[in-house]
């Protein structure tokens, strides 16, 4: 668990590199902040999978804890993808909440977010923590690599509005220019970390709460 | 025991246990009843886009009540019972595979009143029919493994539809997509894509729900 700590605690310390914005001229500098935070929603969730995934192997009450809080950081990261991405559509597409059920891409993510509050109120109905725990992985497995399935293949199959689907290309293949790309790679990996760091004190705070009832994890 | 008897055995426990609370599937009949009359009084006459997805979402809302409560209804001592006898995996499949005739035989059940009270509008039956398969595949996969999650918890009806919801949201958009286009003409080969993928979800719930489920039951 130590060892857990320390990763994280080391992490927060690579925080500084945070504000990484590089002005360029029209919207496509929303790139460096609705991208990553997408990626970080994706990440953070699928650690906490790993967690959950942990958590069922080995019965420790930490890992839960791991799980829930990245899944915490996860959904604020996805509800700052939406607001990034509404305000991304109002200037691209013309409109900001027309398109929001119509896309398919938007949907899946709109999909996980539902996943995951209905994840935190599965864990608000069991009282017993080794049983919620248990059952909230599984049901974390369960759900997450379903949305995987539908956020990265369902777009594929359908027309879409929204770049990397139906046919438009991502953004990679013909605009990212180099200077970009050296700021949207540590964009990326400075909102993980961000979300890891965030994570961390959280869980630091669940455990903190654990030892001051005596409750052995 | 080898492994299909038990699965027999468990398969006809489900059929007869429901056999002995008829109550319990004739409130589900009537339930299915008063969605469908509620829909053909309240729209009067339908368009046909609108006579497929509220054909779907009395579907829907009829599994819910009809699949969900397969967890629910047993008490704590025959599940442990059961648990001494079968293997977990055995369980959750003979469930599903019970719950998908059940709701195979409801969405049938449901097109006949449907037809009876706003008339029939499907071109490509075929299409229409595969989709109700498996679209019964999907709902009774997916709610016999929400309601196992779910019945552990406390509240647990709404549990199972805010649970099984988002994950049902994708699987209705491609039923729904592959029911509008079969609504004006043939069109069997531009659903067959759709029909294929849909497939391998249903197979993917099913699989992952056998690894997870036998982590659920012990207490």
């Amino acid at each position: 668990m130590a060892v857990v700590l320390l990763l994280y605690t080391f992490t927060a310390g690579m925080l500084i590199d945070v504000p990484a914005r590089f002005v360029l001229h029209e919207t496509i500098r929303n790139l460096f902040f609705h991208v990553p935070v997408w990626f970080t929603m994706i990440l953070l969730l699928l650690v906490s999978l790993i967690y959950s995934t942990l958590y069922l192997r080995h019965g420790k009450l930490a890992y839960d804890i791991v799980a829930e809080q990245l899944a915490k950081v996860a959904v604020v990261f996805g509800v700052l993808g939406f607001l990034t991405g509404a305000l991304w559509g109002n200037y691209t597409w013309g409109d900001t909440f027309s398109w929001l059920f119509a896309d398919t891409k938007i949907l899946g993510a709109f999909i996980g977010l539902l996943i995951y509050v209905a994840y935190f109120i599965l864990r608000g109905s069991v009282p017993d923590e080794e049983k919620r725990a248990r059952i909230s992985s599984v049901y974390s497995i369960f759900a997450y690599i379903l949305l995987i399935v539908f956020i990265f293949v369902i777009p594929r199959l359908t027309d879409s509005l929204h770049p990397g689907n139906g046919g438009n290309p991502a953004f990679s293949t013909y605009d990212l220019d180099n200077t970009m790309r050296l700021v949207f790679y540590p964009a990326v990996f400075a909102y993980f970390l961000t979300g890891c760091w965030i994570a961390s004190q959280l869980i630091r705070l669940r455990i903190l709460h654990y030892r001051k009832h005596n409750i052995n994890i | 025991m080898n492994h299909s008897k038990v699965f027999v055995a468990l398969l006809r426990k489900e059929v007869l246990s429901e056999w002995r609370n008829k109550y319990a599937i004739s409130g589900i009949l009537l339930y299915l009843l008063s969605i469908v009359m509620l829909i053909a009084f309240t729209f009067e006459t339908t368009d046909d886009r609108t006579w497929m997805v509220m054909f779907w979402i009395a579907i829907l809302f009829t599994s819910v009540n009809a699949v969900a409560k397969s967890f629910l209804q047993e008490s704590e001592g025959r599940q442990y019972y059961m648990y001494t006898l079968a293997a977990p995996q055995l369980i959750i499949l003979s469930k599903m595979v019970y719950n998908t005739l059940l709701m195979l035989l409801l969405s049938s059940i449901a097109l006949l009143l449907y037809v009876v009270s706003l008339g029939y509008p499907v071109a490509d039956s075929l299409s229409f029919l595969i989709a109700m398969l498996l679209g019964a595949m999907s709902f009774a996969a997916t709610f016999s493994m929400i309601s196992a999650i779910a019945g552990k918890a406390s509240n647990s009806a709404t549990l199972t539809a805010i649970l099984s919801f988002p994950i049902l949201l994708p699987v209705m958009r491609i039923l729904i997509r592959i029911s509008l286009r079969a609504l004006p003409q043939e069109s069997l080969q531009v659903n067959a894509q759709d029909m294929l993928y849909l497939l391998a979800l249903n197979v993917f719930i099913v699989v992952l729900a056998l690894i997870l489920f036998p982590y659920l039951w012990r207490d």
